[in-house]
């Protein structure tokens, strides 16, 4: 630490929620309706932040692998769900959450542990304080990624049926037909975190840097450790968006080469 | 040459068919009754039950592509993969292209034209080039000529006829009667998710200006 750590009180919230309170505001007056959607997620806030800060503090005093593990987990299958509920086609049987939550699980548990115990290497490597705030980080960013992903591979399959099948028709294999496809679903799955680090410092400065730097941490190392979690991410956010575009382009197939749209929820 | 015994797909089936070589065969019957769908089913596109063999060998004894490349399905509206028309051809000779393409009416430089300023017609004429220019031995053809004017629905039928009298099959759908008893030696009906036979008055083949 170089720097000095300044505690917030209830007050200094409580005069940040004025601005809250003036959106709200502006809402009424402007008759947007918004007024009702803004109270309540800044309920949700304050209420689902205040309990996770209850949660990590108890688990960061026992240490414990069961209970790491156990957070990870959980996060791991609710990054899933979050996935799968934002696919405007789902795959039937539940196999958007399946393919989702596995993606989600080998990119995430990958990287997160090759960081922990190679350049990070807290004592022990499953350390709460850092194993399950770098799991976040990296699922969040990985779930868009896959999300994005998931969800431009079935809708160009479905919206480009016709010149699927012609190739098909022509004697394609199935994987010459859907590769361009796969490749775009791709390129949108990465573009979020390519932006992001093409953005890095000039445009804006990242969270975790600026959180890290409010705490009074050197700006040099701060960034230190935005460079690794930023090369963290988009290694995630590659392993996930590919494992899940390939595997909803192979759900949405089968061992004839065909195109299986009816695989899809109406 | 195509033998199918027991063919199923949702509502059509099991039914027979038989195609010989240089043999032209027209579907006909009212839209939905799964025309489109028998075909797709020969072609292996969509899931179906049955015993389909090419020539005495087994649908299932080759790959799904290699079938198709012997057994082609052209759906009634063409898909395009690439914004120009050319990449659409790789595979064929392009001399063959060139050739078929001067048979329907069309020049060589249609392979440089933009595939989204294509009419519906000029769609269905590039589609059935692309298939005849693999030369598959049993062709399906989906509608080929409904949207063409008569000129050149008379071209794609001297094409379609010059292509069976080379060796292959073709099976086509359409709702012109005449265009059936014309072209088909034998017509079947679709009706009831089952093919009947249709009596045929020869009609006299019509040849382009």
């Amino acid at each position: 630490m170089t720097g000095v750590y300044i505690q917030l009180n209830y007050l200094d919230l409580a005069l940040a929620s004025v601005f809250l309170l003036l959106a709200g505001g502006l809402s009424v007056t402007l008759k947007l309706g918004l007024e009702k959607s803004l109270g309540i997620a800044a309920l949700r806030t304050v209420v689902q932040l205040t309990l996770i800060g209850l949660v990590l503090k108890i688990l960061f005093q026992t240490t414990s692998p069961l209970w790491t593990g156990l957070a990870a987990i959980t996060m791991i299958a609710l990054a899933g769900r979050e996935a799968s509920a934002r696919q405007s086609l789902k795959l039937k049987s539940g196999w958007s959450y399946s393919i989702a939550a596995t993606a989600l699980l080998t990119a995430g548990a990958i990287v997160t542990t090759l960081a922990l115990t190679t350049a990070i290497r807290p004592e022990p490597w499953y350390d709460p304080r850092f194993a399950l705030p770098l799991l976040g980080m990296i699922l969040g960013n990985t779930l868009n990624g896959v999300s994005v992903g998931m969800e431009r591979i079935t809708a160009t399959l479905k919206r480009e049926r016709e010149a699927v099948e012609a190739r098909l028709a022509l004697g394609h294999t199935r994987r010459e037909a859907v590769r361009p496809y796969v490749r775009e679903a791709l390129r949108a799955g990465l573009m979020h975190i390519i932006n992001a680090m093409s953005a890095a410092g000039l445009i804006s400065l990242p969270g975790m840097m600026t959180g890290q730097i409010l705490a009074g941490v050197d700006p040099t190392e701060a960034v230190k450790y935005q460079i690794l979690i930023m090369f963290l991410i988009a290694g995630s956010t590659s392993i996930g968006a590919l494992m899940a575009v390939l595997a909803v382009s192979k759900r949405l197939g089968d061992d004839r080469d065909r195109l299986r749209l009816d695989r899809l929820r109406s | 040459m195509l033998s199918v015994r027991n063919l199923k797909r949702l509502s059509i089936g099991p039914l027979d068919l038989d195609l010989a070589p240089g043999e032209i065969v027209a579907l006909i019957g009212p839209s939905g009754m799964g025309k489109s769908l028998l075909m797709r089913a020969i072609a292996d596109l969509d899931p179906n039950e049955g015993e389909v063999t090419l020539s005495g060998q087994s649908r299932e004894s080759m790959s799904a592509p290699e079938w198709r490349k012997q057994v082609m399905y052209v759906p009634a509206h063409s898909g395009w993969w690439a914004d120009l028309v050319e990449p659409h051809f790789e595979g064929a000779l392009r001399m063959r292209v060139v050739e078929l393409l001067q048979r329907l009416g069309l020049e060589s430089t249609a392979l440089g034209w933009q595939v989204a300023n294509l009419s519906t017609g000029e769609r269905q004429r590039l589609s059935l080039v692309r298939a005849l220019a693999l030369n598959p031995k049993i062709l399906m053809l989906d509608e080929p000529t409904s949207g063409l004017d008569t000129e050149n629905a008379n071209r794609a039928e001297v094409l379609i006829r010059r292509h069976a009298a080379e060796g292959s099959g073709v099976l086509f759908v359409t709702h012109d009667a005449a265009q059936a008893a014309r072209l088909g030696g034998r017509v079947l009906r679709l009706k009831d998710g089952q093919l009947l036979h249709e009596p045929v008055t020869p009609q006299p083949h019509e040849t382009p200006s």
